[in-house]
Formats: C-alpha cells, sequence, structure tokens
C-alpha cells in the first residue's frame, strides 16, 4: 500500500496515458471498421476478403509491431503514435467482423419499412440501422476495450510509458507489489471501459430498456 | 528493409540449429499444444457440465473477466512468484505454461458452455422422451449440437495462445518470441519482422487446419443452420456477461500478447 | 517513480478531451521526448528541454534522473522517460532525436563500436571512444564510477570447481547454464567474445535486470552476467571471475549526448556530477533502489542534495 500512496500521482498519471492509448484506437478503430464492416456486410463477394483479412491483421504479434511501426511510417522509435497506430489496426481486426454481424442482425422488415417511408440508404444507414446495430456493436467494443487495455501494457517493452512500466520495472527489481499494482490497475482500467461502453450502449438504446419492463 | 528480412527468412542458417527457425518454430508449436491440451482438459469438461446442468454460471463469467488481466503482468508475476520454487529450465517454461493456460480457459470455457446452453430445447426434450440418460443426453445430443462453438472456443484459444507465447519470451520461454524479444535487444529489426512472420503464418496455418477439422467433425444437419439461432440469441440473451460471446467469431476473442 | 516532470499530465488529461484528428502523439510526447509529430502546436516543447533516456537496467534509471534532478536544479528543463532498452536500442533513439543524452559505460561502447578494442587503461578507453562515436554526438567528462560487466559465480560453485578466472570456467563448458539479458547473445562484450577469447560456450538463459541476479541465486543458471555494482555480489556471496583476456574492461560512467544541445551550461552542470560519482556511491545507490526499492528518482534527488548539486 504505501507504494501505492507514494506513487499515486505516477499511477494516474500513468492510468490517462494507458487510457489514452487504449482509447483513442478504439474510437479511430470503430470509425474505420464501421465503412469497412458495412461494405463486407453489403457485398458477397468483398465478406470474406474483409472479415478474415482483418481477422488476420490479429495474429501480427503486438511486440514486433510496436517495435516495426516506425519502419513503416516513418515515426521516432520513442513515439506514442507507433502504439497508436498498432492499437488502431488490432480494433479494426476485432470490429469488422461485429460491425459487419451487428448489420446483418438487423431485421430486414425494419429496414424495408425505412425505405418505404423514403429514407435514403445514406439517412437509413445512420438513422435505422447504426441504432439498431448498437447492442452487437457494444458487444464487440467491448472485447476489444478490454483486450487494447492488455496489450497497451506490452509497449513498456519499447520505453513507451503507461501502466505497463509497474510490471516491466517490477519484475527487472524483482517487486512483486509493483508488478501487483501494474496488474491491478490495468484491471480497473479496463472495468472502466468496460462500464463507459455499457452505459453509452444502453443511453443509446433507450427502446431495449422498455422492453426489459 | 524489406529485402533484410526476405534475406533472413531463406537465408538456411537462420533456419539451422538450436536458435534457428525450425527448432523456435517446433518449440512454439510444442509449447502451444502443451497448453491448449492442458486448458482443454480443465475447460471443455467444466463448460459442458455448466451448460449441462446450468449450474454455476459464474464461474464463466469470472472466467472472462480475467481477459482484463494484462497478460504480461500475470507472466512476470507467476515467473517471480514460481521460478524460485523450479528447477533448472522448468523455472522457465512453468511459470509461461501456466499463464498461457489461464489465458486459454475462458475461450474454452465459453464456447463448450454456449455450445451446451444453446442447444434447442425441443432436441434435448426429445432424446429425455426417448428414454435417453442424462449422460447421453449430453454426449450423444447436447455434445454434437455444440461441437460448432466448443471448437470455435479452441481455435481462439490456439491463435491466442500462439500470440501470447511470444511475449512470453520476455521471461525467457523458447520459440518464436525469441526472435522478437532477442532482435528487440540487439536492434535486429529484420530479425523480428521475419519473427512476427513466421509467428503469423503459423497461426494462419494452425487456425486452417482447425478450421478443416470443425468442418470434418461438425454434424452436417448442423452446418448452415447454427449461424442463424446464435445471431437470435445475442440480442435476446441478457443474462450474458457479454452478449457477445455466444458470437461464433467472437467466442474466444482474445486478450493477446 | 514519477519519471516526468512538468505539464505532461495536465497535457494528457486536456488531449482526452479532444477527438482524434490524426496526431494523436502529441498529448504523450513531453514525457518521452521533445520532439513533435504532425499536429503538434509549434509553441511547445521548447529546444531547450533535454530529454534524457535509460537503458532498461535499474543503474541506467538512476544515473538518468541524477542527470535530469541536476539540469532541473540548475534551471535547464530536462524530462526522463521509461526505460528504451538495451545499447542497440536506445542509441538509435539517441541518433533520431528521440532522446538527447544517455548514461553510458566507456568500455562497452567502445567494444559495441570496434569489436577489436583492447584498451585497458581508462583514459586511453576514453580516447579511442571519442573517435568512435557518430560526428553529431558528444562524450562529457568521464566519472571515476565504474560498472563493468563481468561473469560471476555463486560461492559454492567456485569452490568446488576451483574457479579464479572466467577460463577455468570454461574447463565446465558443457555443464553451465549462464544468464545474461538477451543482448549478451549478440555482443563481443557476450557469448561472442567469451566463444573467440576463452572457447567457453554455456548453455544461455536469456533475462532481464534482477531476474538474471535471481537465476544465478536460485540454482538455474551457474553462471550469470552481473554488473561489478550489483548489490547481489555482496548480499548472495557472488564471486566475480577474472577476465585475463580482457573481453570486459573499464567501463566508467560517461553521458553521452547530442552536441546540439550540448550547451557549455548543460555540459558544466552534467561534468560536476560526474566529478561527485563514484564506484561506492553509485553501488549504494543501485543497492536503495535494487534491494529496498526505493524510487530512483527519490534516490537520485538525495544525491544530488547530499553533494551540494541541487
Amino acid at each position: 500500500m504505501s507504494f501505492v500512496s507514494a506513487n499515486w500521482g505516477d499511477i494516474v498519471h500513468r492510468a490517462l496515458l494507458h487510457a489514452w492509448l487504449a482509447g483513442l484506437p478504439l474510437f479511430l478503430g470503430l470509425l474505420i471498421s464501421l465503412p469497412v464492416g458495412w461494405l463486407a456486410q453489403r457485398s458477397r463477394v468483398l465478406r470474406p476478403f474483409l472479415v478474415v483479412g482483418s481477422g488476420l491483421l490479429y495474429t501480427i504479434p503486438s511486440l514486433a509491431l510496436f517495435i516495426l511501426m516506425p519502419l513503416i511510417i516513418g515515426t521516432k522509435i520513442l513515439d506514442p503514435l507507433n502504439v497508436i497506430i498498432a492499437m488502431t489496426i488490432y480494433t479494426i481486426a476485432l470490429l469488422v467482423r461485429s460491425v459487419s454481424d451487428a448489420l446483418a442482425a438487423v431485421p430486414a422488415d425494419v429496414r424495408q419499412a425505412a425505405t418505404a417511408m423514403g429514407y435514403t440508404p445514406a439517412r437509413r444507414f445512420l438513422a435505422v440501422d447504426l441504432p439498431l446495430a448498437v447492442p452487437v456493436l457494444a458487444a464487440g467494443l467491448r472485447v476489444a476495450a478490454v483486450s487494447n487495455v492488455s496489450i497497451v501494457s506490452v509497449a513498456s517493452l519499447v520505453g513507451i510509458s503507461q501502466l505497463g512500466f509497474y510490471l516491466t520495472d517490477g519484475y527487472e527489481r524483482t517487486y512483486g507489489t509493483e508488478i501487483g499494482v501494474g496488474i491491478v490497475a490495468c484491471v480497473v482500467l479496463a472495468l472502466i471501459f468496460d462500464l463507459t461502453i455499457v452505459l453509452l450502449a444502453r443511453v443509446l438504446t433507450p427502446w431495449q430498456r422498455v422492453n426489459a419492463a | 528493409m524489406i529485402t533484410q528480412v526476405w534475406q533472413w527468412l531463406t537465408s538456411a542458417s537462420s533456419w539451422e540449429g538450436s536458435a534457428g527457425i525450425g527448432h523456435r518454430l517446433l518449440q512454439h508449436l510444442e509449447y502451444s499444444a502443451i497448453t491448449v491440451l492442458i486448458a482443454s482438459a480443465l475447460a471443455i469438461p467444466l463448460g459442458l457440465w455448466i451448460g449441462h446442468t446450468g449450474r454455476g454460471r459464474w464461474m464463466v463469467t469470472a472466467a472472462n473477466s480475467l481477459r482484463a488481466v494484462p497478460s504480461l503482468g500475470l507472466l512476470f508475476a507467476v515467473a517471480l512468484w514460481l521460478g524460485p520454487k523450479l528447477h533448472g529450465n522448468s523455472a522457465y517454461v512453468v511459470p509461461s505454461i501456466v499463464v498461457l493456460v489461464v489465458l486459454a480457459i475462458p475461450p474454452l470455457l465459453a464456447g463448450a458452455y454456449a455450445g451446451v446452453a444453446g442447444v434447442d430445447p425441443a432436441a434435448r426434450d426429445a432424446a429425455h422422451g426417448m428414454g435417453m440418460t442424462e449422460g447421453q443426453v449430453l454426449l450423444q445430443v447436447e455434445v454434437p449440437c455444440a461441437l460448432p462453438l466448443m471448437l470455435s472456443g479452441v481455435r481462439s484459444a490456439t491463435l491466442q495462445v500462439i500470440a501470447t507465447a511470444t511475449i512470453a519470451s520476455a521471461v525467457s520461454l523458447g520459440g518464436l518470441g525469441r526472435f522478437l524479444i532477442d532482435g528487440l535487444a540487439l536492434g535486429e529489426y529484420n530479425v523480428m519482422a521475419g519473427g512476427a512472420i513466421v509467428v503469423a503464418l503459423l497461426a494462419l496455418g494452425v487456425d486452417t487446419v482447425l478450421a478443416a477439422l470443425q468442418a470434418a467433425v461438425v454434424s452436417p444437419g448442423l452446418s448452415g443452420g447454427t449461424s442463424r439461432f446464435r445471431g437470435r440469441r445475442t440480442r435476446t440473451d441478457r443474462g450474458q456477461p457479454t452478449a457477445s460471446e455466444n458470437e461464433p467469431g467472437v467466442v474466444g476473442v482474445v486478450a493477446k500478447g | 517513480m514519477k519519471r516526468t516532470i512538468g505539464i505532461a499530465a495536465a497535457a494528457a488529461a486536456t488531449a482526452l478531451t479532444l477527438t482524434a484528428c490524426g496526431g494523436g502523439s502529441s498529448p504523450l510526447s513531453n514525457s518521452s521526448s521533445n520532439s513533435s509529430t504532425g499536429a503538434a502546436p509549434a509553441s511547445k516543447a521548447p529546444s531547450t528541454t533535454i530529454s534524457v533516456g535509460a537503458a532498461n537496467f535499474p543503474e541506467s534509471q538512476v544515473l538518468a534522473d541524477l542527470y535530469a534532478g541536476a539540469l532541473n536544479a540548475k534551471g535547464v528543463k530536462a524530462t526522463t522517460g521509461d526505460p528504451i532498452g538495451a545499447r542497440e536500442v536506445y542509441l538509435k533513439a539517441l541518433k533520431d532525436g528521440s532522446i538527447d543524452l544517455v548514461p553510458e559505460y566507456m568500455y562497452s561502447l567502445l567494444t559495441f563500436y570496434d569489436k577489436t578494442a583492447n584498451q585497458k587503461d581508462p583514459q586511453a578507453i576514453y580516447n579511442a571512444l571519442k573517435t568512435k562515436i557518430p560526428a553529431t554526438q558528444v562524450l562529457l567528462n568521464k566519472s571515476q564510477a565504474q560498472d563493468a560487466n563481468s561473469i560471476a559465480v555463486t560461492k559454492a560453485t567456485a569452490d568446488k570447481w576451483h574457479l579464479k578466472t572466467i577460463a577455468d570456467l570454461a574447463k565446465h563448458s558443457s555443464q553451465v547454464t549462464l544468464a545474461a539479458p538477451p543482448e549478451f547473445k549478440g555482443r563481443q562484450q557476450g557469448l561472442l567474445g567469451l566463444q573467440s577469447d576463452y572457447h567457453f560456450t554455456p548453455k544461455f538463459i536469456p533475462l532481464q535486470g534482477n531476474a538474471v541476479v535471481q537465476a544465478l541465486k536460485n540454482g538455474q543458471a551457474q553462471a550469470a552476467n552481473i554488473f561489478t555494482t550489483d548489490p547481489s555480489i555482496i548480499t548472495d556471496h557472488f564471486v566475480l571471475l577474472q577476465d585475463p583476456k580482457h573481453i570486459f574492461g573499464s567501463d566508467n560512467v560517461v553521458p553521452l549526448m547530442n552536441k546540439a544541445k550540448a550547451t557549455p551550461q548543460v555540459t558544466k552542470i552534467l561534468n560536476a556530477v560526474q566529478a561527485k560519482l563514484t564506484t561506492a556511491n553509485l553501488g549504494a545507490m543501485d543497492k536503495q533502489v535494487q534491494v529496498d526499492h526505493k524510487d530512483p528518482q527519490a534516490v537520485a534527488n538525495q544525491f544530488l542534495k547530499d553533494q551540494g548539486l541541487s
């Protein structure tokens, strides 16, 4: 406990960095996955390529992606951008399938009704398909969020500041307490992400609460 | 850079010897196989039992929450704790395997549980009506019906283990992760990139084999119909910790390394 | 443990509320570098800030905190980041400007550039090193403090096999597992040198930081690459083997800097720290960080205060 009190400011600071490194890619990944997943759901020909292809990105080891990013995009080796982009890639890998499944789960009769009411395709996508897809989408986001928080900690092996520092530093100093603090902080951060997504999904889908009542 | 990676991947010298790609690949497969076997032996029977009896569902939830634990931290913690108690090489292999097993359990458990829990109650009732015992219902009806999801769980767990085994090299495990950790330490980025490519190809190859296996063993009566009812359950099954656990593609999506 | 100084936390907090437009790096770059990529505002991080890097072992972090602490105390803004990695990696970071300054060890750095180096005298090593480093970099004064690499065994092993030198240990090559950081495998001051100079080809366990010490202590390794300042040598009664072939050598601590940042003021402040460092007080600081688990920055600041450097 004395470790926590002695380092409280640093823990909070690292948690914020960690949240940024895991959270921004979640947002960017969702933005990119929406059109890609939509395309996958629309096109039978493209679907296997997009869904399987994006899923394959997840098999690239994270440590390698962090290190190799500067060689691919020309950043400096300690640039947090390397982590942001790598995490965005992993988020896309997880979300394209979710988006495609979520859109596929929108009942056809609802979609037809919207078309009959004169919705343009774009407006229908935003006003009908997307809101109805929120529950499945949120489920995918929750998985991605928890995964992101865990993977970001690996970046401590390459000198990017976040909570993972306590893991590597604790190991290198044979200091179990420090590792424990790092693990707990990561878990708490993952739970906060998870809770936030659940709450957001609830706010965005008021009809679900009506059904439940 | 690309030519250097290619040179490394294709030169005979990088494949030979105890630190060569060939040996590291076999090591990686060996660790992964041991891990998935141990984890399956633990998680699949448990998942089947939970799905069949409906009891102990909290265990699935609890296992799922394990995914929030950072793999790297778990590795360091277990290595620090178990290491001094073990001798020789096992001091580095055993902690890694323990952590990989822990990480492989959630998708396996969720797959087996969701598979059995998702069996059409009518099929179960019919089996009871035909006079089957509980054991027969489980083995002859529920398990075959649960197979697609169970095997999805195995696939996810395997992919996750193959990916996470690479960071276990930070606590001295052999396998392909050595190319990443040693390549990083020595600033040999072509080795890292080459190693990453081999890991990704290995994951792809193993997954293809498992997918073929899945297609071969799943009852023809099930293939095709399953994804539809699963999609429906996803939206109605509100008691689940993560609704998507019932989605085939997400059963085991992973907290990877 | 607070390894960043200044406004990074506030910047990160502010940035969290912004939505992304591709400039993802800007809120973080304070903590690890003063460079900016893309969208960062021009006013941020004046180029006078010195970003001090560290290798991934505790002593290097203490030294980085010493240098940064001394600079800050004299009004030169300096920041430290998280440990970067081994020499092979942090020298790249120095070269690409991610960091401006890193604590180095003379003979290790010299053999990194010149595998055939065999100078014994610290001044000869220092002079040779000056000619080997890139033209954009500069060495500040060397300190008396030395922390060399070494091969250590437990007292029990030394007694059992009557070991005095690495050559004695090499006779038991087939029975020896050696623990060392992963980079040891590819270095002249490592397996390469042990093989070429001693025909010593042990089994190798790659480990990081104190895990190397633990492996020797717990018997998973019979020999280990341990720094001569490591507190475990005293606490665990390790025996350091002599090195007649001189593959390890006089590793005086020396700051390696990008020339552009080495103003007379900065040089003067850092050389004052160098003048106060000794092998003994460096070892004492290592003990506080590694054994007593004190915060490296707190240990560094205490030293600066005690020595009248802050």
